[in-house]
């Protein structure tokens, strides 16, 4: 019995050791095989480099900051965005800038200068407002006076807070912003806002048939969009350029200064001068509307006080116009 | 509810005759077809209309931008609050043993269940761009109340379906032998829902057991819904919704509402299923004293929110309660109050308005006043903005809902009645099982 399990396991252990060999002289071949066929491929896939290059198709790319550059054909590889490259950059803002509104309610005529000028640029009707001029009183016994208001931009906006899709939002440089690509209309920032300087579109705006095609840019939101929301913008696509907003440059009264607060610097629309905004707001007793709300406006105004006109009501006037 | 469950009454002939009782009207029957039919062709027309609105756009309402949201909010804060009702019914007073509830509750769960559901549809037709519905869960944020409230509301379904349908099982499955004179795909419906159920008292145990977690955990998602869809104006800072109560404000004016809704239900199903054994007077006499004492409270609430401010008179409120009180929703402020709030809780007071039919009458009142005064509630705030509403359509400074706009929100309590119209037709609309035991537990009682 002993016997026999001792003859087995030596010819078990014979058999062993002849697998062992045989392995490893597989293992090395294999070793060999495998180095000289990579070798092989490096030298080949090297020389179908070297004979590819001059062939090279390019193709001619636009960049985002508007480069005309070549790019190799087979290095262009399609990306999935969630947001156009205008909406990327119309989200992050001007890095630096943090801008500032001031309307002297004491030059104000109401002329509407600034009112065509922002609705010929956003493609508005002439009673959808992004920035209207009301009549303002605030008792029986004070003046009447005329109100320019614009989105306030407020640094705690209640429209922001409420949006469920992020379509409207704050940016870096103080503009809040609406996406009209993610609106989905539900209008609770039409309802959080104190200010009523939103609106919506109820129905095809003004210029849809001709806008249709053209890409979304953000900053303008033009196209815009039925059933979305829009609202003034700052003119953030003139900022961009390093322009005046389309208000400020059309008003003949020298209503708005606009700026920077990071500068301390204002800008005088009509007369082009520049002001510190700090001493402008000092020594003409600046405010902000509603304060009392905590909704922190980017907007200024300066109060109608020594004004050299007559206040002439044309609100009637006007409404027969529309 | 008892956390044992004697099924001896299984083996009770009083089970027979209730089940009898019970499914004699379930089924298709012409009357049915009659009334479904005309609740399908009117709501067609319904349809019609919120095509015409997703073709040309919130244009054929007559919101515009100072009042931006009219009677689809209205309409959806007044869906959210009837289905609370089936929280408090099931749960409150479920949980605190009142025996008298039983064969109420799941009226209650019905409502619940279409009511929630529909609430959910009616804020769509409310978007600008109702296709884009998704993008709530693809890019939403969490600070936004709109994103509570899709979550809470949505729990809330789920969790009022599971307590419509899992107390149903057991009855499902009594009830499989007994429908003969129903059609064949209603009987396998049955024998498919009602889960190879087998009266064993194991069964019944994890039955009881879970619809017991269900009746807690949905108190706190009750008061997350209409705390939350309170929220959606009271977040805002502006006068008539600036109001710290508005939660408790919504949720004991869900309740009155809700109650009312039962109790319509209840007299319905009573005259139309001949079933005044099961629901009888004094199911409606603790219906009645339930709705005196949930109006109560409104009452007092509605006195706090509305005579602080009008004691105050800031600027911006006196001028939102001037509309009210004297101006132009003078009319519907004084009918709402009055009519749906005040006057049921003098005539409650007494027996006789609490027999089935007056107080149906009553309660009818009570619910179309419920929903004016959603509408009071989301309207006039918005007519008065802060700053002055100037250089815009005369049509844009008030609200006028339009045919389109009233044809939609019509379309939506359409559709509330089809859903309630069909459960309750074809599918027992009082627990079978939960009434054989209360029957047997009673006559055995004294002899214990």
């Amino acid at each position: 019995m002993s016997n026999s399990t001792n003859i087995n396991h030596d010819s078990n252990n014979n058999a062993g050791e002849n697998i062992n060999s045989r392995r490893k002289f597989f293992k090395n071949f294999g070793l060999i095989g495998a180095v000289a066929a990579a070798g092989g491929a490096a030298i080949y896939s090297g020389h179908e480099y070297e004979v590819s290059k001059p062939n090279h198709d390019f193709v001619k790319v636009l960049t985002a900051d508007n480069r005309l550059v070549e790019v190799p054909r087979d290095q262009i590889k399609d990306v999935k965005l969630d947001l156009t490259e205008l909406q990327r950059l119309g989200r992050e803002g001007l890095k630096g800038h943090r801008f500032v509104m001031v309307i002297d309610l004491s030059k104000c005529r109401n002329a509407r200068k600034c009112i065509t000028a922002c609705q010929g640029a956003h493609h508005l009707r002439p009673y959808e407002y992004h920035i209207n001029t009301l009549v303002m009183q605030e008792s029986p016994e004070t003046a009447p006076y005329y109100m320019p208001k614009p989105c306030q931009h407020c640094d705690n906006p209640p429209c922001v807070s409420v949006c469920p899709v992020n379509a409207t939002f704050k940016r870096q440089d103080g503009i809040v912003l609406i996406d009209n690509e993610r609106c989905i209309g539900c209008r609770f920032c039409i309802a959080a806002c104190p200010y009523s300087a939103r609106l919506f579109h109820w129905e095809e705006p003004l210029m849809a048939e001709a806008d249709k095609g053209k890409p979304y840019n953000v900053e303008l939101n033009v196209p815009q969009k039925k059933g979305t929301i829009t609202k003034c913008l700052f003119s953030s696509d003139r900022l961009r350029e390093g322009k005046l907003p389309y208000c400020v440059s059309a008003c003949p009264n020298g209503v708005y200064y606009f700026g920077d607060e990071n500068q301390d610097a204002v800008t005088n629309g009509t007369t082009k001068e520049t002001y510190r905004l700090s001493e402008l707001l000092r020594l003409n007793g600046g405010y902000h509307l509603m304060p009392e709300l905590g909704t922190k406006p980017r907007v200024f105004y300066l109060p109608p006080k020594n004004r050299l006109f007559e206040f002439k009501d044309d609100r009637d006037q006007n409404q027969e116009k529309i | 509810m008892a956390s044992e469950v004697n099924t001896g009454f299984l083996f009770d002939k009083r089970l027979d005759s209730i089940a009898t009782d019970i499914l004699r009207p379930v089924g298709i029957s012409k009357g049915f077809l009659v009334w479904m039919g005309f609740l399908l062709i009117s709501l067609s027309a319904c349809l019609y209309a919120y095509y015409i609105q997703w073709d040309k756009g919130l244009i054929v309402t007559g919101l515009r931008d100072y009042v931006s949201w009219g009677m689809y909010i209205a309409n959806f804060i007044f869906f959210v609050a009837t289905s609370l009702v089936g929280m408090l019914i099931s749960s409150v007073l479920g949980l605190m043993g009142y025996k008298w509830v039983k064969p109420i509750a799941r009226i209650a769960e019905i409502i619940a269940v279409a009511f929630a559901a529909i609430a959910g549809l009616v804020i769509v037709s409310d978007m600008g761009r109702p296709e884009r519905l998704p993008y709530v869960f693809m890019y939403g944020r969490i600070q936004s109340p709109i994103l509570w409230d899709v979550t809470v509301v949505t729990t809330y379904l789920v969790l009022s379906a599971l307590l419509y349908f899992l107390p149903l099982i057991p009855d499902l499955a009594i009830s499989k032998g007994r429908i003969g004179h129903t059609p064949k795909w209603l009987q396998s419906t049955y024998e498919i829902l009602s889960v190879n159920w087998n009266h064993t008292p194991q069964q019944y145990k994890i039955l009881l057991k879970s619809v017991r977690i269900l009746l807690i955990v949905i108190i706190p998602t009750a008061f997350a819904i209409h705390t939350v869809t309170s929220w959606l104006l009271a977040v805002t800072p502006r006068p008539g919704w600036d109001s710290t109560i508005f939660g408790p404000y919504f949720l004991t004016g869900a309740f009155v509402a809700g109650s009312a809704a039962v109790v319509i239900m209840m007299y319905f199903v009573r005259t139309n299923y001949k079933l005044d054994k099961y629901l009888t007077p004094y199911h409606f006499d603790m219906m009645g004293k339930l709705l005196v004492l949930v109006s109560l409270v409104y009452l007092y609430f509605n006195i706090n929110e509305f005579l602080v401010p009008a004691y105050k008179m800031k600027t911006a409120d006196a001028i939102h309660l001037h509309d009210l009180f004297v101006g132009e929703y003078a009319t519907m402020f004084w009918s709402v109050q009055i009519l749906g709030l005040v006057l049921p809780i003098i005539l409650l007071l007494f027996r006789f308005f609490r027999k089935p039919f007056p107080i149906m009458i009553i309660s009818v009142v009570v619910l179309v006043a419920a929903w004016f005064k959603r509408l009071i509630i989301v309207v006039p705030t918005q007519e008065n903005p802060y700053l002055p509403k100037q250089f815009v359509p005369d049509a844009w400074m008030v609200y006028h809902p339009t045919v389109i706009e009233s044809a939609i929100t019509v379309g939506a309590i359409l559709l509330a009645i089809i859903i309630i119209t069909l459960l309750v037709k074809l599918f027992p609309v009082i627990p079978i099982w939960e009434m054989a035991e209360e029957q047997c537990e009673k006559d055995h009682k004294p002899q214990e």
